[in-house]
């Protein structure tokens, strides 16, 4: 949110606005968009608070249960070990829209720095920063990323056995395959972020106010970030929306493919792949995780389309 | 346009030098050899494995053997296919094209991966045009519809179809036309590629997606061309509406989509693992992902460089489509 000029409050009831409010606004217009946002929001509330009140954890299995069909005890399900497919959907969740999330939050770091920086600089360290991003664009990303994800799996296990020395994280089977999507995932996110910046940076670095801070003797990085960064705001959170989406589709291929998160542990992603694998006779195990998939996809798509046209970024960047 | 695509070719050399070296470098540098995985192996065979395979030489020297082999010694693409008659040679031959040599396998005793990939790749380049097919085909025509149609019952339905579709991914669309074609209806086989009627669902499943990105970016060109001074002449000449979409908003319209075609290419090729996995597809894309699980090394550099440099060759296709299409990105 763009802070608003200090100035003295107009006389009249209504409160000043700002670009930032001025987008809510737009953006609380956009039903379709708002319903979107609330079932994201309600979605990873679910995923994080809900597990503990289910009464079956993820891994329990009831093998003289069986693969049972949606029922009052298990609302979705349960799988061939009988364990509840609830249960397993929302810990599955949790992995999911993690990765999502933390390595959209990679990628964003990566491109708005490498973007600004290139921007800024301008003249030759520009144009090989960019010619950089042009060689890695040709790069068949997903390639690269199973490439990643098969050979680092042994540094990954070290990882893991590392990290589970810490307290916290003792209960975390797997957290080291975790950390490898999210770096896996992120450093081949940040491209497109990167040319969106460096192209705001140029325009907003021609700008008036960046001559003045230029005046008064702040440096480069107090500019960049103090400066260019905050104007930014509008297309990185937008893009960073759209990211998220692909980031999770990207983490649910690379599960199917057998390269996520490993068993007990589950994303949607394997989810789907066991479910596809067993759908012969019980379909449930496949309709359910594919919808909830599809439609957290669907929702996070429509969030990312109402915040561009609220935040009016093609305007911005024209 | 000439000096426009000689320079383009010149900088496909750097990406491709980088990608060769890129898998070269992870490839060795990892832990954990192609030999690794069979315990009962001796010293003695393990030593003799590793130098029929160049692997006992330094690094840099393995490095240099490498890149000669992969360099292209002669430019004949009409051989690539020339052999098709003849059931011993492959279909597809590197060798005799480019002079391309991909090495032994590690995996498969006595197979070269220039043989893996004759026997693999027309499978899933059979697939993957099948499945730009369909995305053209059934994008194009709803993406102009929805242009013309805009704000209307027909636009939003369009619009959210493509949208649902951009959001369903392959792998819950393919399983689902599964169980309902083939589990259910029995109209095809659940897997497999033997028939013709075997080309359907897996051509059906990666190509709608692609057919709904295409849609949207249809209309989305189209919306942005209509509104141009020119459609307006001629619907002031009194042109009808099919002609005006045909002949004057069409090559302006597709230009998006032109430029789309380039990740879609790519988006294909890596789209087809998922595929040729789901619909048991004896392709490329299963064969890459078996051969990276088993550390195939030279199987798996081979691979990601012929990827690479299909998808390098493809995006400057599109890159002179495009500048023909459109002579003023010639100077940017």
């Amino acid at each position: 949110m763009k802070a608003t000029a200090p100035t003295a409050p107009p006389a009249a009831a209504e409160r000043p606005t700002s670009p930032g409010r001025d987008a809510w606004l737009r953006l609380r217009r956009n039903r379709l968009a708002v319903a979107s946002g609330v079932f994201v929001v309600l979605l990873g509330v679910i995923c994080v608070l809900a597990p503990p009140f289910l009464g079956h954890g993820y891994a329990d299995q009831d093998l003289s249960l069986g693969a049972t069909p949606p029922a009052a005890t298990h609302w979705f399900g349960t799988d061939e070990l009988g364990r509840d497919l609830l249960a397993r959907l929302l810990y599955g969740g949790r992995i999911s829209l993690m990765v999502g999330f933390v390595a959209s939050l990679v990628a964003l770091i990566i491109g708005v720095t490498y973007g600004a920086v290139a921007g800024y600089a301008g003249g030759k360290l520009d144009a090989f920063l960019m010619r950089v991003v042009d060689i890695l664009y040709a790069l068949p990303f997903t390639i690269f990323v199973i490439l990643m994800m098969v050979f680092l799996k042994q540094p990954m296990d070290q990882l893991d056995t590392w990290l589970r020395q810490f307290d916290f994280l003792k209960n975390l089977q797997g957290i080291g395959k975790i950390v490898g999507l999210f770096a896996a995932i992120g450093a081949v996110e940040w491209l497109t972020m990167a040319r969106i910046v460096r192209g705001q940076v140029l325009t907003v670095k021609k700008m008036e106010y960046i001559e003045a801070a230029r005046t008064l003797g702040f440096g480069h990085t107090r500019i960049i970030f103090k400066h260019i960064v905050p104007n930014l705001l509008g297309p990185v959170i937008v893009f960073t929306t759209l990211t998220i989406p692909s980031v999770m589709m990207l983490e649910s291929f690379l599960s199917f493919l057998g390269l996520g998160v490993d068993a007990p542990l589950s994303s949607w992603g394997t989810l789907i792949k066991d479910g596809a694998d067993k759908m012969e006779n019980f379909p449930w195990l496949l309709v359910f995780p594919g919808g909830v998939f599809a439609a957290t996809l669907l929702a996070l798509n429509l969030l990312g389309d109402g915040l561009r046209d609220a935040l009016d970024v093609r305007a911005a960047k024209d | 346009m000439l000096r426009f695509i000689l320079r383009r070719l010149l900088e496909t050399i750097p990406v491709l030098l980088i990608i060769a070296s890129a898998t070269f470098f992870m490839l060795r540098l990892v832990p954990g050899g192609p030999f690794t995985a069979e315990k009962a192996v001796s010293k003695e065979i393990l030593r003799n494995l590793q130098a029929h395979y160049g692997l006992d030489k330094p690094l840099p020297a393995q490095y240099a053997a490498y890149l000669w082999d992969i360099t292209p010694k002669r430019f004949a693409p009409w051989r690539l296919f020339a052999d098709t008659d003849r059931n011993e040679s492959p279909d597809f031959d590197l060798k005799a094209a480019f002079g391309i040599n991909l090495g032994p396998s590690f995996k498969y005793p006595n197979r070269t991966v220039n043989e893996i990939i004759a026997d693999k790749l027309p499978h899933s380049l059979e697939l993957g045009l099948w499945a730009l097919a369909v995305a053209l085909a059934l994008g194009m025509p709803l993406g102009v519809l929805a242009a013309m149609r805009k704000n209307t019952a027909a636009d939003y339905t369009a619009s959210t179809l493509a949208m649902v579709g951009i959001c369903v991914p392959t792998f819950v669309m393919g399983p689902l036309l599964v169980l309902f074609f083939a589990l259910h209806l029995h109209w095809f086989n659940a897997s497999g590629w033997y028939f013709a009627s075997d080309r359907v669902l897996p051509a059906a499943t990666l190509g709608l997606v692609y057919a709904a990105y295409v849609a949207r970016l249809t209309r989305g060109g189209m919306l942005e061309v209509l509104n141009q001074d020119y459609i307006r002449t001629a619907r002031a000449k009194g042109a009808s509406e099919t002609r005006i979409v045909l002949r004057h908003a069409l090559r302006g319209g597709l230009l998006p989509v032109i430029t789309f075609l380039g990740p879609a290419i790519a988006g294909i090729i890596s789209g087809s693992f998922v595929i040729e996995t789901i619909f048991q597809i004896p392709g490329l894309g299963r064969e890459f992902v078996t051969s990276a699980f088993n550390r195939d090394y030279t199987l798996v550099s081979g691979t990601v460089l012929l990827y690479a440099g299909l998808i390098v060759a493809l995006n400057l296709a599109v890159d002179v489509v495009q500048v023909w299409l459109n002579p003023r990105l010639k100077f940017e």
